[in-house]
């Protein structure tokens, strides 16, 4: 069987008989999504489709594969986001078989034809759920990262002296937003101190004390002092036991002591009224 | 793709300037473009002093997800690097030699890739991809 | 090849980083500083970087040089304006700056130079 004739054949039908498959085509998929899309949307979303599913039958060009990849991919990252499930996407292009199949069903001469296209439009339809997950998996990211930056604020706790309460793990993408927050925090306030408190951290281990000792670093660049308060008796003994040096920057056992060290340093005292 | 010469100090300036555009282009954060155009006067400049001269080239990428990314590459015909994990390690604090920059670079972008035999030349590819 | 100006005020030079440094440029003005050092017996320099976009480990390898070569002269340098994502990626890069002392911006800076008499 000459592959390559038996998809031109296809592509050729596919064409004679567009306006008819496209909208039996919409037909069933607007069933499909129940209501959820309007008939004109679909039908002119899966009209390019089809112009670009025929042009990779004709094997009219090179380009035609990777943009009818592209288009699909498209196609269920948009329903990935309004929130329709991969089944529902995948089963939109299988009906394609559908549409066809029902026009096809009475000529006995079309068989072959029809499953060279049968076997490609089950690629297609694999290639939606795979492109639909990856596009959840992006959506997911995109709002860890929101509710991180949610849990990060930057307070004035005096003239020129700035904190920030760190509440839970501090990771790298953590660390990024919070020498970001903090240092955007410096400049717009011009502070030149700032308290960096631990209080709300579980744990402290090497990793998140290379996260301390980097955003003191990038502080410090701008000309602000820190001092890292809320070491709590435990993480003091395992920052000890794992051999962990804090150098020159001034540790305190809560947020209240560091305050008063930068005070002090800033030469300010608080006196009875 | 756009592809620049690397031969003098006002190439290593152009090159910087080039990649900070395609960042900004393209969606990456400011920190991230900084990051970026950062690793890639680094590379630049290896590419200049150690490679003797040589081509950048800036392409932008698509990720799986749909995520676009700026990848550059930056070719020399220099002397190649001998021996590469010491030039990736953190040698650059010693003063002069080779991998000045190149483990820094490394570190600023997301992928990266060092190809270097000694006799030919030195490539170097680096993407970073907007969050 | 462009020059930065050096400019002085009393017993400080002021350098304005205001274009996209390229290593000759950065060179002479460690040169210009050094001349001008021995030349004013200034006691204070204060580089301006807020315009400054990247600052590599060249550069950064330069600032500190230029911290050095100051001492040498008996003057302290400090460099004011750094940007929130310079500082970030010279962090990441595993600059420290050390042996050069920083500051928000020039009267910060200043602030820092009258301070040591």
């Amino acid at each position: 069987m000459d592959v390559g004739a038996t998809r031109g054949r296809m592509a050729d039908y596919l064409r004679d008989h567009r306006d008819k498959v496209i909208g039996r085509w919409s037909e069933l998929v607007v069933a499909g999504l129940r209501g959820r899309t309007s008939v004109d949307e679909v039908r002119r979303e899966l009209g390019e489709v089809y112009s670009l599913v025929v042009r990779v039958l004709s094997d009219a060009d090179e380009h035609a594969a990777g943009e009818l990849r592209a288009a699909l991919d498209e196609l269920s990252r948009g329903r990935a986001r309004d929130g329709f499930t991969p089944s529902e996407t995948a089963l939109g292009v299988f009906s394609l078989k559908e549409a066809v199949y029902e026009l096809v069903a009475d000529s006995a001469e079309m068989v072959p034809e029809f499953l060279a296209f049968s076997r490609m439009v089950d690629d297609l339809g694999l290639r939606t759920f795979e492109a639909y997950s990856a596009a959840r998996e992006q959506i997911i990211s995109d709002q860890s990262i929101s509710m991180m930056e949610l849990s990060t604020p930057v307070v004035r706790l005096w003239e020129g002296i700035i904190a920030v309460p760190l509440v839970g793990t501090l990771d790298s993408a953590r660390t990024q937003l919070v020498m970001e927050k903090l240092l955007d925090t410096l400049v717009a306030t011009g502070a030149d101190h700032a308290v960096i408190d631990i209080t709300g951290v579980p744990t402290v281990d090497t990793e998140v004390a290379q996260h301390l000792l980097k955003t003191v670093g990038a502080a410090r660049l701008l000309g602000a002092e820190c001092t890292i308060s809320g070491i709590r008796p435990q993480v003091a003994q395992t920052i000890v036991s794992l051999g962990i040096e804090f150098g020159d920057i001034a540790t305190k056992a809560t947020l209240a002591d560091a305050l008063a060290l930068a005070l002090r340093q800033a030469g300010l005292k608080v006196v009875p009224a | 793709m756009d592809e620049m010469p690397i031969q003098t100090g006002d190439d290593v300036v152009r090159v910087r300037q080039q990649v900070r555009t395609a960042a900004a282009e393209n969606g990456l954060s400011l920190v991230d473009q900084t990051k970026l155009v950062t690793a890639a006067s680094e590379l630049a400049r290896n590419t200049l002093v150690h490679g003797g001269g040589g081509v950048a080239r800036i392409e932008v990428v698509k990720s799986p997800n749909g995520r676009a990314g700026v990848k550059l590459y930056f070719t020399d015909e220099g002397p190649g690097i001998p021996d590469i994990d010491l030039a990736l390690t953190d040698g650059w604090t010693t003063g002069t030699g080779l991998g000045l920059g190149l483990s820094g670079a490394r570190r600023l972008v997301d992928e990266f890739a060092l190809d270097s035999k000694p006799g030919s030349g030195t490539s170097v590819t680096a993407v970073k991809w907007s969050r | 090849m462009e020059q930065v100006p050096i400019l002085k005020i009393g017993p400080t030079l002021f350098v304005s980083i205001q274009i996209d440094l390229q290593d000759d440029t950065v060179l002479r003005l460690q040169e210009d500083l050094a001349d001008e050092l021995a030349a004013s017996g200034a006691s204070g320099v204060i580089i301006d970087i807020t315009a400054v976009e990247i600052v590599d480990s060249f550069i950064g390898r330069m600032l500190t040089m230029i911290g050095s070569i100051s001492r040498l002269f008996d003057a302290e340098t400090v460099i004011v304006g750094m940007r929130p994502a310079v500082a970030i990626t010279l962090t990441e890069l595993g600059l420290s700056l050390s042996g050069v002392r920083t500051a928000l911006n020039a009267e910060k800076g200043l602030e820092i130079l009258n301070g040591k008499t």
